[in-house]
Formats: C-alpha cells, sequence, structure tokens
C-alpha cells in the first residue's frame, strides 16, 4: 500500500516540479492544500472524520452551493458580480413547488421550464449591465430584491413537494463502493463543475471571459465578441442559480421563499478562497469546487467538535476571506514589481 | 417673451441635482394621501406630535444616519456593504454593557455600566470596525466591496459571539428614550439624524473637506499628486460610515428594546445604497448630494409605509423596491438616455432638428 501511494521513483520529478510551478497556480494550490490541512487535522483530531461519507456529505449537503458558485465564478472573471444568485435559486424552488404541487404540472415540463426562466433573469440582468453600462452590483442588487419579493408574492409559507418523480430523485443515491454514496444532486453539481471547466478552457466563449477580464477594451480592440459575453456570462449565472434550485428542490422536497438566504455572500467566498482575483481575468472553476468544500469542510469540523458553536462558521469563513485576499494582493504585488 | 423664460426655469428646475428624488418623494406622499386618506393628518397625542408622517420620520433616521455615512464613502468610489453587520454588533455591545435581567428586581432602573459608557462603548466598537474597514481598503488595497464583505460575513458571527447567540432583551428604561423618545413635539432619533447631517454638512462646506472629498472621487491619484491626504481621508470616511451604523444601531436596539445579533441591521446595506443612488449621489464616485441621500431615505420609508398602509401584503415592497431601483439606474444612465432620445425622434421628426 504505502508503496504504491509513494514510488520512490515519482519524488524528485514532483519536487523539481512544485520549483517550477508557474506563479499562476500558486493560489489554486494553496487553495487545495488548505483543503488537504484541514482535512488531514480534522482526520487526526476527530474520531470518524477520515470516512469517504464524511467527504461525498460535502459535495451532497453543498451541491447547490457549488453550482451556483461555477455560473459566480465566470461572472468575476470579467469583472463582474452577481447577487441575484440566492434569489433565483429561492424563485426557482418556488415557481418549480407551485407548478408541481398546486396545478399538477409534470416535473418534466416544469424543470426545463424553471431553468429557462433562470437562464432569462440572468440574460435580462447582463442586458442592463452591457447595453446601459450599469453597474453590475447594482443590477443584481436590485435583481435580488425582485426574485425574493417575486417568491414572496407566490407564497410566504412552505410548500412542500411530493411529487413521486422528487421523492424518488431525493432518495436515489448512486452506491460508489462499500458504503459510499453520493446523491443525484452531488452528481449534478460534478457535472457542472466540469463543464464549467471546459467551458472556461476549451470554448470561445470561455477564453472571451478571460479576455474580458484581463481587459474589456483590449478585448473589444482584438475583435472578440465582448458585449455578448458579457450578457451570456449573467445568463449562464441565472441558469447555474436555477440549476442549482432544482438541485434544492431534490434536496429539501420544497420550494420556500427563505431558502438560500445570503448564499451570494458564501458562493463570493468560495470564489475568492478559491484563488479567482475579483479584478476578473484570473481564476480557475476547479479552485472554486475547492473553495466551496473548504467551507464545507469548516462547518463539518464545527459539528464534529460539537462544543462549538454555529456561530464560529461565520467568523472563520471571514477569517479566510481575509487570509485568501490579503494572498492575492500579496500576488499581485510581487507580478508588479 | 414669456415662454422662454419659463422654459427655461423648468429646465433649470429639472436640471438641479434634488429635482427628481424631491419629485419621487412628492409623489409618493400623493399616492399615499389618495390610498390612505389619513396620511397626512399629523395630530398632537401625549405631548407629541403623532401621524404616519411622524412615524415616517422617525423610523428613516436610522437609515438617513447609515445613508449619510454611505454617500461619503461611495463619494470617495468606495461601498461599505458591512454596516449591517456593524449595527448587529454596536446593538450587541450597547446591550450587553446595559446587561440585566428581568430577575435582577427593578431591571428598569439598573444598567450594570452608566448610560454613557454604554452609549460611548456602542460606538467606539463601530468605529474600531471602520477602522478595519478603511485599512483594508487603504492600505492592504482590496476593493471596497471585498474588504468590507469580510466584516460582512464575519461580523454577524461576532455579534451572536457577543450575545452568545441569544437575543438580549434591554430592560433600563433612560435607554429607550433613544429611539423612542420626543423632544419639542419630534421624535429624538430625528434629531439624532439631523444633527448629524448638519454637522458634516457644515464640515464640508466650511472647510476644504468636501472638496477634498470630491477631487478624491474624481481622480484619486491626481488629488494624491495635489498634495490631498487621500489615503487618511478614505480611512476616516469609512470611520464615519460605521460610525453612523453605530448610532443607528442605539436606536434600533432602544426602537425594539433588544439586540439580535442575527437580525438586526437586516439588508440595511442594500437600503443605504439604495437610499444613495435615490439621492442622485454617483456610484461612480466624485458627485454626492447629503440632501439628496435624506430624501432618498425618507423615499424608502414613504414607501414602506404606503405599501403597510395601503393593505397589500408587506411583500410587495421587495417588488416595488426594486422596479424603482431598476428605473433610477436606467433614468442615470447616459446610455439609456440617449436610447430613449433617438426612439423618441424616430416616432416624430421635425422638432429635434
Amino acid at each position: 500500500m504505502n508503496a504504491v501511494e509513494r514510488p520512490a521513483v515519482a519524488a524528485p520529478p514532483a519536487l523539481a516540479g512544485l520549483r517550477r510551478i508557474d506563479p499562476k497556480y500558486i493560489p489554486l494550490a494553496a487553495t487545495i492544500s488548505l483543503f488537504v490541512a484541514i482535512a488531514g487535522a480534522g482526520s487526526l483530531f476527530y474520531d470518524g472524520f477520515f470516512a469517504p461519507q464524511v467527504f461525498l456529505n460535502l459535495l451532497i449537503d453543498n451541491a447547490f452551493l457549488s453550482i451556483i458558485a461555477v455560473g459566480m465564478t465566470f461572472v468575476i472573471l470579467t469583472g463582474g458580480i452577481d447577487l441575484s444568485v440566492g434569489s433565483v435559486l429561492a424563485l426557482t424552488t418556488m415557481v418549480s413547488a407551485t407548478l408541481v404541487q398546486r396545478h399538477g404540472a409534470s416535473p418534466a415540463l416544469v424543470i426545463p421550464l424553471v431553468l429557462a426562466l433562470g437562464a432569462l433573469f440572468g440574460l435580462a440582468q447582463g442586458f442592463l449591465v452591457q447595453r446601459f453600462r450599469l453597474q453590475p452590483f447594482i443590477v443584481t442588487l436590485a435583481g435580488m430584491f425582485l426574485a425574493r419579493g417575486l417568491c414572496y408574492l407566490i407564497s410566504t409559507e412552505s410548500i412542500s413537494i411530493n411529487d413521486p418523480l422528487y421523492t424518488a430523485i431525493a432518495q436515489a443515491r448512486v452506491p460508489l463502493g462499500g458504503d459510499a454514496s453520493l446523491s443525484v444532486g452531488a452528481i449534478i453539481a460534478l457535472l457542472v463543475v466540469a463543464g464549467g471547466v471546459w467551458l472556461a478552457h476549451a470554448t470561445q466563449f470561455g477564453r472571451t471571459v478571460y479576455a474580458i477580464g484581463g481587459s474589456e477594451s483590449s478585448a473589444v480592440l482584438m475583435g472578440l465578441p465582448v458585449g455578448s459575453t458579457l450578457i451570456r456570462v449573467y445568463g449562464l449565472s441565472g441558469f447555474c442559480s436555477a440549476l442549482a434550485g432544482v438541485v434544492t428542490t431534490f434536496y429539501m422536497l420544497s420550494g420556500y421563499s427563505l431558502h438560500a438566504v445570503g448564499i451570494e455572500l458564501d458562493a463570493i467566498a468560495a470564489v475568492v478562497i478559491g484563488g479567482t482575483l475579483l479584478r476578473g481575468g484570473v481564476g480557475y472553476v476547479v479552485g472554486t469546487l475547492f473553495g466551496v468544500l473548504i467551507l464545507g469542510i469548516i462547518q463539518t469540523l464545527i459539528v464534529f467538535d460539537g462544543t462549538l458553536s454555529s456561530w464560529w462558521t461565520r467568523i472563520a469563513i471571514g477569517a479566510l476571506l481575509l487570509l485568501f485576499c490579503l494572498l492575492q494582493r500579496l500576488f499581485e504585488r510581487k507580478r508588479r514589481t | 417673451m414669456a415662454a422662454p423664460s419659463q422654459e427655461s426655469l423648468f429646465a433649470r428646475l429639472t436640471a438641479h441635482t434634488l429635482f427628481w428624488p424631491a419629485a419621487t418623494l412628492l409623489l409618493l406622499l400623493v399616492v399615499s394621501a389618495v390610498v390612505s386618506p389619513g396620511f397626512l393628518r399629523i395630530g398632537w397625542f401625549e405631548g407629541h406630535l403623532s401621524g404616519s408622517l411622524i412615524d415616517v420620520l422617525n423610523r428613516a433616521a436610522p437609515l438617513m444616519l447609515v445613508s449619510i455615512g454611505m454617500t461619503l464613502v461611495i463619494a470617495v468610489r468606495g461601498l461599505d456593504i458591512s454596516v449591517g453587520a456593524v449595527v448587529a454588533i454596536s446593538a450587541a455591545v450597547a446591550a450587553l454593557l446595559i446587561g440585566g435581567s428581568i430577575s435582577t428586581g427593578d431591571a428598569a432602573q439598573v444598567s450594570r455600566f452608566p448610560l454613557g459608557i454604554a452609549v460611548g462603548g456602542a460606538l467606539v466598537v463601530a468605529a474600531l470596525c471602520g477602522l478595519w474597514n478603511g485599512l483594508l481598503v487603504v492600505k492592504a488595497g482590496m476593493q471596497p466591496i471585498i474588504a468590507t464583505l469580510i466584516l460582512m460575513v464575519a461580523g454577524r458571527g461576532i455579534a451572536q459571539l457577543i450575545t452568545d447567540g441569544q437575543i438580549l432583551t434591554i430592560y433600563y428604561s433612560p435607554y429607550f428614550f433613544i429611539g423612542n423618545g420626543f423632544l419639542f413635539g419630534l421624535p429624538f432619533a430625528l434629531f439624532i439624524a439631523l444633527l448629524t447631517a448638519v454637522a458634516i454638512h457644515v464640515v464640508l462646506t466650511h472647510t476644504a473637506l468636501g472638496l477634498f472629498i470630491r477631487s478624491i472621487g474624481i481622480n484619486p491619484v491626481a488629488a494624491h499628486v495635489a498634495g490631498v491626504r487621500a489615503r487618511l481621508i478614505t480611512i476616516c470616511l469609512y470611520v464615519f460610515c460605521s460610525f453612523t451604523a453605530g448610532l443607528a444601531a442605539l436606536i434600533i436596539s432602544s426602537n425594539v428594546k433588544s439586540a439580535d445579533g442575527n437580525n438586526a441591521g437586516q439588508l440595511m446595506e442594500l437600503d443605504a445604497i439604495l437610499a444613495v443612488t435615490l439621492g442622485g449621489t454617483s456610484l461612480a464616485g466624485g458627485r454626492f448630494s447629503l440632501a439628496g441621500t435624506i430624501i432618498g431615505a425618507l423615499v424608502i420609508q414613504t414607501l414602506t409605509s404606503m405599501i403597510y398602509s395601503m393593505g397589500v401584503p408587506p411583500e410587495v415592497n421587495l417588488v416595488v423596491k426594486a422596479l424603482l431601483v431598476f428605473a433610477v439606474m436606467l433614468l442615470q444612465s447616459p446610455e439609456f438616455r440617449a436610447t430613449m432620445r433617438r426612439l423618441a425622434f424616430r416616432g416624430e421628426p421635425g422638432p429635434a432638428a
């Protein structure tokens, strides 16, 4: 076992590789090492922490956050921000629950419909940002109010879903050998992350997103489709929020206007901790996934400890955010000099 | 002869920065008066003025305070999204310093520390929060949204740490005067807000500070080269913004007689930014209007009260607010106005040429 894990031959190239590591991967490496360090510390201090299911639960419980954070990564890569994600998620759960429960609509129709609505909502915000040069912060803030308000208009009560397809998906577990298993939501989240990586690094859309974040005017001069890409980025974020809403309905089996309040902050924190620069232009979707996992593992640690109160989660996330922002500034300064 | 001068008067009026905010407020008041006839009635009740309008003024006071601080931060191209969390922290500190519980007998007259120390402590903690924000923005060079996001995320945790996760109830009756008392027939909270506004207005107009703030907002580098101590001023403005949040926390916690680490000042940062935008302050920095901000805060509170008095579910409030922000944003956008002008003139050719 040990020999397989640490082959003697592989060590020198790995070390050499560490020395020659491209500086642009350092934030990503820092994020991943931090996750490994926290996981290691947790396994040392708490019994039963180092179990496959504990780590899979990170994915299951944070599936909707990872999906939202992938969309947010693209928005932040262009130098923008999307505060409406949590409300769009809640609106999606409300619309799905109402249509399925109160109007007896088929889930096969409802799910594509809410995904389209989310994308449309995002596209509209992107249009306002791009066409009228409005600040993304304010546009998506208004979008956040609007979506949350629409939720309340539908109903202030929680609507539970007992449609057979939804309950079947909610209970379905994909076995991964042993006792370990993943939920459908977690698998969707992993697919979204994979799709995000593909979109960012293998498509014209992704390259344009990075170019806009680097310098919008240069991107325009290069003849890239800056305008339409900006609008589509917000559309993508809206779509991801709606998809996260669908996953939430699988997870919670309800629609509620107070679902995911304040999740936009968690998503932004995850993206920043994942090594994406808020100025735009630098960052990786994979980093975002680890950002989400770090937020999740802190929560798990606090649950395992049992003596720490829940508010330590907020303080720990704030401290991590501070640490990573300061690191980012350090790297930026080094690169400039 | 008379027509052109009248037209130019109208044009001058609409061009004034306060025209649109004031017109919005007036329109809202008229609509409120129409939908609920008692809205504009002001009575005299137990030695003070009473009525919906007085209520609006009282409830708008915390938002006015925070928005005044926010205006100055936005004027130097900043943003402070941590004000809601600062409200929660300061309220928790004030409640902790007052202490006391119903079981200690005459709780209404007992305070752990004198009122001055409780109020002062809360304000000092608020100012320290501002110093933290200012240092992160200026010394560490972080983007304002992110620098203040840190305190926004951690702040509610800190507030809950102070209150130990409980909602601290305040029993000390002299403290209630801040948020519920009346002076000369008007709410005491309104005096705090207006005094702060007048004081900062005097400082801005009678010293070079106003000019410095505008110059930093228009071009920070040029201001620095011209010898303006841009970094120091920016830090001071973040401190002031948090300080106003501390004042708002005193009013809010005194008004509801408790400090709730989770919900005190919830979404306050968004309302404050909205009030500042409604008041005609440019989010790009450099152009700001304190009077506009106060009107903006009143617009938001009038809107909320109107929706309540109309009997429609208060949830509609958010949708209306959102539509209002969209409308104001679009009107402020030169690109949107150009598009509208093009559309309008395509429709009726002639007079434009």
